[in-house]
């Protein structure tokens, strides 16, 4: 019906002959996207194409275009570069633990808060997902004073600590928004055919949200593996995290390794979002 | 016949049992409850106790690092620039990330596959990496430098980077993905009959955009702007290093009195004072959405 609706709509416009004052009207409006979302769409590839560019450079500068082309800062990676194994082991490490933890906290909180419209749900919903909003470097500082202030100073439970209370809010909005989209009608079937509610849990709810779950964990895992301004407060002076490192070699001489650092990062990161948008369809729930 | 739907309804909204699982729904609540309150909500007071203290020792309980904060042109300009830097960055990444996601809403499903996928890689690519590649692009070797040498605008490279501007244009680069994803939800959301009935009675493509698209789609353009404006205020890592030492930014304030100066209640201070004002904003934009939501509703 509305198809047929709107495709009656259009020969009417057609039969009164476009004047050139609508075409212009138009091609202005569609030329004004066109232009504005290819300036969007270059600033968000050409970075990232530059940094893989200058990664393959020969010379010992970060000169655009470089003078010669090597894999030689792809070397220095692999020969002589131990500081940043270090680091990216240890950034592995933590965004395992945070993920896996904010998983099991998020995950259970969302079972009880997606589907339940009461005022303490929605309350306790935006407190959880304040972190998403609020300045991580106060939080950093805040658990810095708070971990002092009780004793324990910082070490790697702390660094873990802090990486949860800001990768939890990923997990708990994907979870929540694949919940609220399953349909009463298939547990009220599962019920009714005689599944418990362990059984209707497992075989209907658990299947239907995994892969929210799963994109929440990776979208944490990535965004916890970025993470500096935590790390900067947390961390003791042995662990040093790979984007802390990065950014410390970044900043005192402009290293070339540091290309080919953000080079991995970025190959490693591209073949994991295709993935990951191919098992789960990652980017429907980052929106 | 009334039972059918009432059950529904009672599945629809589960009360007790919570997604069938036999726990009750506070015990599923519990563990985050307790881990958000000991290492988020905690903290966050004990900062706003510290920076309500002169000494160390905090003893006497005043106002004293605020009236210090705000009684100084320094530290007023610091907090303008910080704000204004993220006013500046919401502005031009709407004015890009608009057009973007409104492309996006209709192209083909193909190119809306390659489109969201350029939109996604860069929101979950390492922000230090994208910020380093801010510095290859504007350094004095960098691609803008030598197209402007070798086209004859320029006969020495010049200082790009560690501008006022460089950091605005970066900045957006980066946070660009949080304003585009919110209005491609809602753009897609709208029924393209809307757009179409508009259009064929006789209303331009310009003013259906502006008076039919753009108003529909205002829920996702308060969410882009307020999650742009939040992360931009706060990026750390892309005020320092495209910024560098000349500019002073909230954020790296806090760290230096932290770390640098050792001096806690005074970064606590600038700290909270930099929560209040992004929690202000948010809370304003929030009001404003629900007073617009009554507009577009009638």
């Amino acid at each position: 019906m509305a198809e047929g609706a709107r495709d009656s709509l259009k020969p009417v416009a057609a039969l009164r002959g476009e004047s050139a004052a609508s075409r212009a009207e138009r091609g202005s409006f569609h030329l004004m996207v066109g232009l504005l979302s290819a300036v969007a769409i270059v600033l968000l590839v050409a970075p990232t194409l530059i940094v893989l560019l200058v990664s393959f450079t020969s010379g010992l500068s970060l000169r655009f275009p470089p003078p010669g082309w090597s894999l030689r800062w792809y070397q220095a990676l692999v020969t002589d570069s131990p500081d940043l194994w270090r680091a990216a082991a240890l950034s592995v490490k933590v965004a395992a633990m945070a993920t896996a933890i904010s998983t099991v906290l998020a995950v259970a909180a969302a079972l009880a808060l997606a589907r339940q419209p009461r005022l303490w749900a929605r309350l306790l919903d935006s407190a959880f997902m304040s972190p998403l909003m609020l300045p991580t470097l106060a939080l950093g500082l805040g658990l810095l004073v708070w971990f002092n202030v009780f004793g324990t100073g910082v070490s790697m439970v702390t660094l873990v600590i802090g990486h949860t209370a800001i990768t939890t809010p990923y997990i708990l909005r994907t979870t929540c928004a694949s919940l609220s989209q399953i349909d009463a009608v298939l547990l009220e079937s599962a019920k009714s055919l005689g599944a418990g509610p362990l059984f209707a849990f497992r075989t209907v709810t658990l299947p239907l949200v995994l892969p929210g779950i799963a994109a929440g964990a990776f979208i944490a895992f990535m965004m916890s593996f970025d993470n500096v301004a935590i790390s900067l407060f947390l961390s003791d002076a042995r662990s040093e995290v790979l984007p802390i490192r990065l950014w410390n070699i970044i900043e005192s001489n402009l290293d070339v390794r540091a290309a080919a650092v953000s080079g991995v990062l970025i190959a490693v990161t591209t073949v994991l979002v295709v993935l990951m948008e191919r098992v789960v369809g990652v980017s429907r729930h980052v929106r | 016949m009334t039972a059918v739907p009432s059950d529904a309804t009672a599945a629809a909204v589960p009360g007790a049992p919570a997604a069938g699982l036999p726990l009750r729904e506070w015990m599923l609540v519990l563990p985050l409850a307790v881990f958000f309150t000991a290492f988020v909500l905690g903290p966050l007071a004990l900062l706003g106790y510290v920076s309500l203290h002169t000494d160390v020792s905090l003893e006497t309980a005043n106002l004293g690092q605020y009236v210090k904060f705000l009684g100084d042109g320094f530290n007023r300009g610091v907090l303008w620039a910080t704000l204004w830097l993220g006013l500046k960055v919401t502005l031009l990444t709407l004015l890009i990330g608009y057009p973007l996601a409104y492309l996006y809403s209709v192209s083909t499903p193909r190119w809306q596959k390659v489109l969201i996928l350029l939109i996604v890689l860069p929101l979950l690519t390492s922000a230090v990496v994208r910020t380093f590649a801010w510095l290859v692009i504007l350094g004095r070797q960098g691609i803008v430098n030598e197209a402007l040498v070798a086209i004859g605008l320029l006969e020495v490279p010049a200082k790009l980077l560690y501008t006022p501007t460089a950091v605005v244009v970066a900045l957006a680069q980066i946070e660009l993905p949080l304003m585009v994803l919110p209005i491609i939800t809602v753009l897609a959301g709208i029924d393209p009959n809307l757009r179409q009935a508009s259009l064929s009675l006789g209303a331009g493509s310009w003013r259906t955009f502006l008076q039919v698209t753009l108003p529909l789609s205002a829920p996702g353009i308060l969410a882009g702007c307020l999650l742009v404006y939040a992360s931009s205020v706060s990026a750390f890592v892309t005020q320092t290093l495209v910024g560098g030492g000349q500019q002073m930014f909230m954020p790296f304030y806090i760290y230096q009195q932290a770390i640098q100066a050792n001096n806690y209640p005074f970064s606590a201070a600038i700290a909270m004072i930099l929560l209040a004002s992004v929690l202000g904003i948010v809370v304003a934009t929030n009001l404003l959405a629900r007073r617009m939501r009554g507009v577009v509703n009638g």
